[in-house]
């Protein structure tokens, strides 16, 4: 099997974000960057299928040279060996994203390629399913529950009210999403391992995005909140506020 | 300047047309009377058309692209992806409205693939401007607000459930309803949606609610939920969980609410035994009213909180949920 997983370097959730003076960025130098939480569901995936079914793992980014650090990450989780398709500029368009990862992926052979739901960050949720346009495979997004055999995979997917229950041939695009696995942590062999595993760096020119961001603004202050009271006592008054005042109930 | 906007609708299980879908139809309205002219159409892939088509146009739809066919009880990806791009060039859309649901999540970047299309999802405000469209959307856990413009037509925005105002439903609006022609490949088809595993809940789903009451850590084991569950069910909510409650197992991972999460926008938001971490923030901090309960006056959750009482919940909601029995 060739697998693929496709993974995303994103600032830490706990972050402060700062908007750069430009105005259409964020002040990247002050954030710690991880892997994307979502990938970790992702390259799991690709591991528990690789140790079922053999073959290997590939990791694949699109990012500036930085972006080493998650594929390394995946490595130390036990991917084999990765690609980092370093763009010739920063882009917020998930289809121009996914057109680059396409243009990789659709040049070689692949049985199946993992996502993660959305990236943490931006949080489109685009790309994994504008990839499986692009390269004309079958993808599903929102995964939960996955059985991969030797040349199809089913499984469900989550939406409301329940699941979805799926069923498809390979190559296939699935994007993964909490309550499919639990992540196995890098071991500290894993990480002195990941360190000599090979890493392929590929220029990429973008074409112009489509999806552009115009500005970047800090969300209205919410309303300092008020507490009202303290215990049981204070439940009339909330009745009375949430009716009364903000109308909601 | 005229301006044809297709919304893409959705049914909910009972085959009723969904809050979401009307209020995609809402904004629509809203588009085209900005523009000064302009239509707006409404795609309708169902397996029983029924007056679904009469709802649409009620809703605010000028024209129905119906697709009727056994196979749509579920949702098809290949399908729905084939018919919205039939419905786009039928009737030039300069903007494509997706609700935000997990359908509409999945089809809107299948739709910006095969369009060669702009799309942005989570889009909780929409400008028309000079005949271009921009949206506005929250990133980096709702730390930020993203103002996107589209570079080419048509502009698809997958819009936040609960954020935008339907049309109130006026049955004496017609709408033309017009058979969808659509050419489906064996790709179209080789990925099938085979059934639907129902939750076995009486409450709506959190993404949807308008109303969401959500768990913590402070909960405890089941009993804490069971008492939320019974206070959702006098407010008709939704139940959400935060992480803790969900890795505790107290919870299904569907109800967690957080970046990891779902993100959710609803009138009312009720934080119960929730300390108001960041990421549990980035979930709901574009809730219209946020209540807290919590025993730690220090809780972040406050900070965000329009209502707090700090208290301990097993006291406090037991005398909340008679209170809302009460005023029922
Ligand atoms: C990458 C990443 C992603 C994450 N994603 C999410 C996410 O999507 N959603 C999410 O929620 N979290 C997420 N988290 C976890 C988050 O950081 C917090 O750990 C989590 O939200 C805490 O949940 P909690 O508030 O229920 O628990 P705690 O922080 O333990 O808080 C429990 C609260 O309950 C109160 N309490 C206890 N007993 C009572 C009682 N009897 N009555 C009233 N109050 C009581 C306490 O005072 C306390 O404030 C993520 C973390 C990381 C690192």
């Amino acid at each position: 099997m060739n697998i693929i997983v496709c993974i995303k370097q994103v600032p830490d959730t706990e972050a402060r974000v700062q908007i750069s003076e430009q105005g259409n960025s964020i002040d990247s130098g002050q954030i710690n960057f991880i892997l994307n939480p979502f990938d970790e569901y992702a390259v799991e995936e690709a591991l528990r299928t690789q140790e079922k079914l053999g073959g290997e793992v590939t990791v694949v980014t699109l990012g500036d040279e930085s972006a080493e650090n998650a594929i390394r990450t995946a490595m130390a989780m036990g991917a084999d060996k990765g690609i980092l398709l370093k763009a010739d500029r920063a882009t917020d368009d998930p289809l121009q994203v996914a057109r680059a990862l396409a243009a990789e992926i659709a040049s070689g052979e692949f049985d199946i390629v993992f996502f993660g739901k959305q990236g943490v960050g931006n949080e489109h949720g685009q790309v994994g399913m504008a990839l499986a346009e692009l390269i004309g495979v079958p993808g599903i997004s929102g995964v939960s529950r996955l059985e991969v055999s030797a040349g199809a995979v089913k499984g469900a997917r989550e939406v409301e009210g329940g699941m979805e229950l799926f069923e498809c041939g390979l190559p296939a695009v699935i994007s993964t999403q909490k309550g499919l696995n639990e992540p196995r942590y890098p071991s500290l062999k894993g990480r002195m391992a990941a360190k000599k595993k090979p890493l392929e760096v590929k220029p990429v020119a973008l074409a112009a995005p489509l999806l552009t961001v115009e500005a970047l603004a800090y969300p209205p202050q919410r309303e300092r909140g008020r507490v009202l009271g303290e215990g049981s006592a204070t439940v009339a008054e909330l009745v009375r506020c949430l009716k009364e005042e903000a109308k909601v109930i | 300047m005229s301006f044809n906007v297709l919304v893409i609708t959705e049914q909910a299980d009972g085959g009723e047309l969904k809050k979401s879908s009307r209020e995609a139809l809402g904004l629509a309205r809203a588009l085209v009377e900005k523009a000064g002219g302009g239509e707006v159409s409404a795609l309708l892939l169902t397996a029983a058309a029924g007056e679904l088509p009469a709802k649409l146009a009620a809703c605010g739809a000028d024209r129905v692209f119906l697709l009727e066919a056994a196979d749509c009880q579920y949702y098809q990806p290949g399908v729905y992806a084939a018919a919205g791009k039939a419905a786009v060039e039928a009737c030039g859309a300069s903007a494509v409205l997706v609700p935000g649901s997990a359908l509409g999540r999945d089809l809107t970047p299948r739709l910006s693939a095969r369009l060669g299309a702009p799309a942005a999802t989570d889009c909780i405000q929409a400008e028309l401007e000079g005949g271009k469209v921009s949206a506005l959307r929250p990133a980096y856990g709702g730390k930020i607000q993203m103002r996107v413009a589209f570079a080419a037509s048509p502009a698809i925005l997958c819009l936040r459930p609960n954020v935008f105002r339907a049309c109130p439903a006026d049955s004496s609006r017609a709408a033309k309803v017009e058979p969808l022609a659509v050419a489906l490949t064996d790709k179209d088809r080789a990925l099938k949606i085979t059934g639907l595993e129902r939750k076995q809940s009486e409450t709506p789903d959190v993404a949807e609610a308008n109303i969401v009451v959500s768990g913590g850590r402070g909960m405890r084991e089941g009993g804490g939920f069971k008492m939320l569950e019974e206070l959702a069910g006098a407010l008709g909510a939704g139940v959400g969980a935060s992480r803790a409650a969900v890795d505790s197992g107290w919870r299904p991972h569907s109800d967690q609410v957080g970046q990891t999460g779902k993100f959710v926008s609803p009138s009312l938001y009720v934080a119960v035994g929730i300390s108001g971490a960041v990421q549990h923030l980035a979930g709901m901090i574009d809730s219209k009213v946020i209540v807290a309960i919590n025993k730690d006056a220090d809780a972040p959750i406050f900070k965000v909180a329009n209502y707090g009482i700090v208290g301990d919940a097993f006291e406090v909601v037991p005398v909340l949920i008679q209170e809302m029995k009460k005023h029922a």
